[in-house]
């Protein structure tokens, strides 16, 4: 079934006349991506509030929205590279690396807040450009170059903290995405309203600039887009920039969130942005897929950590549940990319 | 028969040509793909190349598209000497290209395929600050431009190419190549991957950009589409012009003759 599908978009196989009729569902997974993750995010909300009625609880959701705000950031960024049909597997390494130089440069350093703040930033787009110049110039391939700076950046981010917690002082920019806006009986942070922004203006990017044209083109098919005079160099540079930048951000985010910075994250990150993408029906093969799906997405994988917890199922069996979920969303979109009319 | 005298011979070939190149000699190491290529397209015509494997027509193309430079030899567009160091600088001089490959993006719809790589912005401050794509302006001109050529097959402009058949999808980069205002138009094996009736589609194509007044290269291996569509056949054979011939002087067997040496051109 996978090796039909995947053959399915290779242009040679226009010739074949593979015109099955489609069923009208799946028609309209195919024409609206974020749609199957949407009834899945219902679904799931649905059956863990009604499992325990504390999951509807105003104080739960409002932490479920803060912890996705950094899963949901790495995702976005992770995103924008399998769109490209590479994959990024340094997302947490390298927005731990970001904290850490941010904190650090505040901290230890001195520096004032906004400067260690703007370079820490800027670690997060060297972090994509090294990746981008390997992928282009280098032409590693996405999954192995990122492979190794996933080493490169854990190391690196290891030795500069050299296993310190740093702490910034109360009141510290670096810790502003962590204040909390109460919205009736909700609390939301300044951090949560950042992924919110930060989705919208990626979104726009590549939903209505040419840059987002020719983002998805490049996924779709690297050959066609060159004939058409695409630059993929550039292009493919620009995305693992873009895609530093919002770790670096995510990087802020986290600080804000738990309040100080170390290298002590769930090593899990890099493979849950990827799992929020996959199951926001972001194709991994490249050209397919919206951010309003990854948030979908990361939402899922939150609501299932969250559900499960609270209906007092272990650890292991979340952890069952998360790949079970990840192979049916790959399964449907090998489904649905079958679309023919 | 001299190649001179059959274009002389024929009311098709007028005036000056469009695109013309002259002793183009290319080697690959110790291999002469080209041993000296001449080769003249005029206005308003569709020119076939037809010739064996390992002939030079692929060399002759990527030459004349700036995908190879040519060891010695000149390429003329309009009369004036061109040196394409590149693909995209013989686009900008008006030569586009349909591969063998469709160069078409699946999941992009059929407008935003036209102008992939061209893309239009909207105007004032939302273009230029944001950027901002003109889609609403892109899919009129589209839907407008898909009239005018008569292309019925392509309704929907909005349609994913993906859900489009392989006729269509062809039918669609043709008409993006035709769309830009290019001097020349080179489709590689157009109808090759195609089946009967998706071959027609995109013959009919070809005909109707004749008739606005494009000039066409065809590179086929088709028979029976070169011979109903060109006005005149390059036959190529072993890196030169061995002969151009006409299909109503010629017959296929005729050609197969001169492209396997089997008859002097």
């Amino acid at each position: 079934m996978t090796e039909k599908a995947v053959t399915g978009t290779q242009p040679g196989e226009a010739a074949l006349p593979a015109r099955q009729r489609a069923n009208p569902f799946q028609a309209l997974l195919h024409d609206h991506p974020s749609l199957g993750p949407l009834l899945v995010l219902v679904a799931s909300v649905v059956v863990f509030g009604g499992i325990n009625t504390r999951f509807f609880n105003p104080a739960n959701l409002s932490i479920m929205l803060q912890e996705v705000a950094v899963i949901g950031l790495l995702a976005l960024g992770q995103t924008i590279i399998i769109l490209t049909a590479g994959i990024d597997l340094s997302v947490g390494a390298a927005m731990i690396l970001a904290q850490m130089v941010m904190a650090g440069l505040a901290i230890n350093s001195g520096l004032p807040a906004a400067a260690a703040l703007i370079i820490g930033l800027l670690v997060g787009l060297l972090t994509g450009l090294i990746n981008g110049v390997l992928v282009t110039w280098f032409r590693v391939p996405p999954f192995i170059a990122t492979l190794g700076t996933l080493g490169v950046f854990t190391a690196a981010g290891l030795k500069y903290a050299n296993g310190q917690t740093l702490t910034p002082n109360p009141g510290s920019l670096l810790l502003w995405t962590g204040t909390v806006i109460n919205i009736g009986s909700f609390r939301i942070t300044t951090g949560v309203l950042m992924l919110l922004a930060l989705y919208l203006v990626v979104g726009y990017a590549l939903g209505r600039t040419a840059w987002g044209k020719h983002v998805y083109a490049v996924g779709d098919d690297p050959e066609a887009s060159r004939l058409v005079g695409i630059r993929s160099t550039q292009l493919l540079v620009s995305v693992y920039l873009a895609a530093g930048l919002v770790y670096g951000i995510a990087a802020w985010v986290q600080i804000g969130r738990v309040g100080d910075a170390s290298t002590d994250i769930s090593s899990t990150l890099n493979l849950d942005s990827i799992t929020a993408v996959v199951i926001g029906g972001v194709s991994l093969f490249g050209g397919r897929g919206v951010v309003t799906g990854t948030l979908f997405g990361a939402l899922i994988v939150q609501v299932f950590q969250t559900g499960l917890a609270l209906a007092g199922v272990q650890e292991l069996y979340q952890m069952l549940a998360e790949g079970l979920l990840v192979i049916a969303a790959v399964s449907v979109d090998q489904w649905i990319r079958r679309v023919r009319r | 028969m001299s190649t001179a005298s059959s274009i002389d011979g024929q009311g098709t070939a007028v005036g000056q040509p469009v695109l013309a190149a002259s002793g183009l000699v290319k080697s690959y190491g110790r291999v002469e793909a080209l041993r000296g290529v001449d080769f003249e397209l005029f206005p308003g015509e569709i020119l076939a190349v037809i010739g064996d494997n390992g002939a030079g027509k692929s060399t002759l193309i990527k030459c004349l598209t700036g995908a190879e430079i040519p060891d010695a030899g000149q390429i003329f567009l309009d009369r004036r000497p061109v040196h394409f160091r590149g693909v995209q600088q013989a686009k900008a001089a008006g030569i586009e290209t349909v591969y063998q490959t469709l160069a078409v993006s699946p999941a992009l719809d059929i407008a935003s395929n036209l102008y992939l790589g061209r893309e239009i912005r909207k105007t004032g401050p939302l273009g230029t600050v944001f950027r901002m794509l003109d889609t609403a302006a892109m899919r009129r001109m589209a839907r407008e431009y898909v009239t005018r050529l008569g292309i019925e097959t392509l309704q929907d402009i909005t349609q994913a190419v993906e859900t489009l058949s392989g006729g269509q999808r062809q039918v669609v980069a043709v008409a993006r190549a035709a769309a830009f205002g290019s001097k020349v138009i080179i489709l590689d094996e157009p109808t090759a991957a195609l089946g009967v009736r998706e071959s027609r589609q995109v013959a009919n194509l070809i005909k109707q950009l004749r008739d606005n007044g494009l000039p066409i290269v065809l590179i086929s291996h088709d028979m029976p589409t070169v011979f109903e569509l060109a006005d005149r056949i390059h036959v190529q054979r072993l890196g030169r012009r061995a002969a151009v011939i006409i299909p109503a002087t010629h017959t296929m067997e005729n050609a197969i003759a001169i492209m396997t040496g089997a008859a002097a051109a």
